[in-house]
């Protein structure tokens, strides 16, 4: 029972990573109806400043908050420099600018800290939390900030002009933009809001994977399953979808025979194209319906 | 931006060569067969074997474009089919002893049921999502490799070592220029044999899907059974280009198919032209030869190298090399009618 608690509990605890992914990918897929393959690498990089500014002496939150900043700020000029001026280009122009963008990050991530890994600090440290044998105080950590994330996130999309106007920028473009919001410059700060929860992520997981320029590659592929589970089209879905595969990759590692670490991505894949199958809108998305 | 909408409105992704132009094309080819017969008998053993891998690489990159340039469907997964063709041969030739040659059709038709079997499930994704599943394959493909069970035939972790074919009947050529010469060969008939699918039936099927699948069901295509067999068909050609690969290689290691790998084959489609049957060298040759240049100015530099010049492609150059060419065939032609 108890290693059955456990499991849970780390499940919902890495959950919440994928959570954070998946709202990061979500974000940007409203916005442009493209998927941000290059969703992982961003948060890698901004993972790596946030550990070169811990490196010059900067306090954890210090620099996890000028991280953020910075994240914000790139995101904001990746879609200006690049995306903005592919507009409506075709499916493969887009797939081919965020494959470009995973190739620079990666290997500019690559040149300027090396590919050794590197130890990352965790704010909470790994000690049990509250002398409980179930969940550490990191893993703890990582579900606390995750629900403060989400529910500043809610405030602000429900509570806020600037929150109404991206809604309205995602949902309904054309009408956005007749009633006098700047639909364009919602969707930098749509792209500038995901690299910051992607950041985020790459700063709760940094501690338990390591840093290195390739450690979002399994977690992004995490958080694409999330996604596609939770419905693309949904915010709240995402975040649903991120604790849901969360709980099953740990649950599936234990308890299926042969499964364990080794076939943990490949369940991932499995689960992705299963829900593309069955229910290709995923559990909270909306059915898009085409004209024909 | 309208300009490049326009431009990229504009792509026709595969046309038959109009009539007039249809001479230049013809010499143009020949004149390439001749350079790719004759280039090693004045190269060095290690530049044949970049040429050999350029070749392959073609393959692949074709492969590619008969997806996405003939059905229109997307991949980011080519390598995990190069890694299964790889494997395939490396696993007959070194546990079974089966002839290298004889490798490939096999490597060729275990890809094609593979292709097959997901083009399936990815027969209900379009777009965006079938470049989310094939990304997702290809980035659990090393881990699949790596898997203990089957460590007694992959070798694990540290892959297989295959020894390289000599050449037969005593022939007097170096192993490396028999093997580019093997792979001349099957590339050609797979060259040939493409562009003869893309121009029947089938191909007409495809490419009615590419433009507007429900005004091709419309028409009475079976757009589920030509989708899947676009997948099929593109994942056993990979197949081969990977089997092909193993052999020149000699080694096979789960870390060699990375996710790497399927971006590189993907740009090489980009380079050379979506669609665009013969780009598919050029861009093979661009993912050949770029690395090595970069890696020669930093170590790990090639990675950014290919981001950025995909990024100017996709702005300058929608359609790849396809571009230079048309405008150099068309220079040609005015240069031509004014003699």
């Amino acid at each position: 029972m108890d290693l059955f608690l456990n499991q849970i509990l780390a499940g919902i605890a890495t959950g919440a990573i994928y959570a954070c992914m998946a709202l990061a990918v979500v974000m940007i897929y409203q916005a442009i109806d493209h998927l941000n393959f290059a969703q992982g690498e961003m948060a890698m990089f901004s993972t790596f400043v946030a550990w070169q500014l811990m490196q010059w002496g900067v306090p954890y939150w210090g620099a996890f908050v000028l991280t953020l900043a910075f994240s914000f700020a790139g995101g904001i000029v990746i879609e200006r420099a690049l995306f903005k001026p592919l507009g409506n280009a075709p499916v493969l122009t887009h797939v081919a600018g965020f494959i470009a963008l995973f190739a620079i990050i990666n290997s500019v991530a690559g040149l300027t800290w090396d590919f050794t890994i590197k130890q990352f600090p965790s704010p909470f440290g790994s000690s049990p939390f509250l002398g409980s044998q179930l969940i550490s105080t990191h893993q703890a950590g990582m579900i606390g900030v995750t629900i403060v994330l989400l529910i500043l996130l809610f405030l602000f999309f429900q509570y806020t002009r600037i929150g109404l106007a991206m809604r309205a920028a995602a949902a309904q473009p054309e009408s956005a933009r007749l009633v006098g919001v700047n639909t364009s410059w919602m969707i930098a700060l749509g792209w500038g809001m995901a690299a910051a929860i992607g950041s985020i992520a790459g700063m709760l997981i940094a501690p338990v994977v390591f840093l290195e320029p390739n450690m979002m590659g399994g977690v992004l592929i995490y958080g694409f399953a999330a996604a596609v589970l939770g419905g693309l089209s949904s915010p709240f879905g995402a975040v649903v979808g991120g604790f849901l595969v969360g709980v099953f990759e740990n649950l599936a590692g234990t308890y299926i025979p042969g499964v364990g670490n080794e076939l943990k991505l490949p369940i991932a894949l499995a689960l992705i194209v299963t829900v593309l199958v069955v229910k290709p809108t995923g559990l909270f998305g909306r059915t898009i319906v085409k004209r024909v | 931006m309208s300009a490049l909408q326009e431009i990229v409105n504009d792509t026709q992704p595969v046309e038959t060569t109009p009539k007039k132009y249809m001479a230049l094309g013809t010499t143009a080819s020949v004149v390439v067969v001749l350079l790719l017969c004759l280039a090693p008998l004045f190269a060095k053993n290690f530049i044949i074997f970049q040429m050999t891998m350029v070749l392959i690489y073609a393959i692949a990159v074709l492969a590619l474009n008969i997806l996405t340039g003939g059905s229109g469907q997307f991949s980011l997964g080519q390598s995990a089919f190069y890694a299964v063709g790889a494997y395939t041969s490396a696993i007959l030739m070194e546990n079974f002893g089966v002839n290298y040659a004889l490798t490939l059709p096999i490597s060729g038709a275990i890809c094609f049921i593979c292709g097959y079997l997901f083009g399936l499930p990815a027969l209900r994704l379009s777009g965006i999502y079938l470049a989310l599943a094939t990304f997702a394959l290809a980035t659990a493909m090393p881990q699949l490799l790596k898997l203990h069970y089957f460590e007694h035939w992959t070798g694990g972790v540290q892959g297989l070592v295959i020894t390289k074919p000599d050449a037969p009947f005593g022939l007097p050529m170096s192993q490396d220029m028999w093997l580019y010469y093997f792979v001349l060969v099957v590339s050609m008939v797979i060259y040939v044999a493409s562009v003869n699918l893309l121009k029947s039936r089938s191909g007409r099927a495809m490419m009615a899907i590419r433009d507007n699948e429900i005004a091709a069901s419309a028409m009475g295509v079976d757009v589920a059974r030509y989708k899947t067999l676009a997948f099929g068909i593109s994942a056993g050609i990979t197949g081969v280009a990977g089997g092909l690969g193993a052999i020149a290689v000699q080694f096979v290691a789960p870390d060699s198919y990375t996710i790497q790998l399927a971006i590189a084959l993907f740009l090489g489609m980009v380079v050379g032209g979506v669609g665009w049957l013969p780009g598919s060298i050029v861009g093979a040759a661009f993912i050949v030869f770029v690395p090595n240049i970069a890696e020669e100015f930093s170590k790990g530099l090639s990675g950014a190298v290919f981001g950025v010049i995909l990024v100017l492609i996709i702005f300058l150059l929608p359609h790849g090399s396809r571009q230079i060419a048309y405008t150099v065939q068309n220079w040609v032609h005015k240069l031509g009618r004014r003699a």
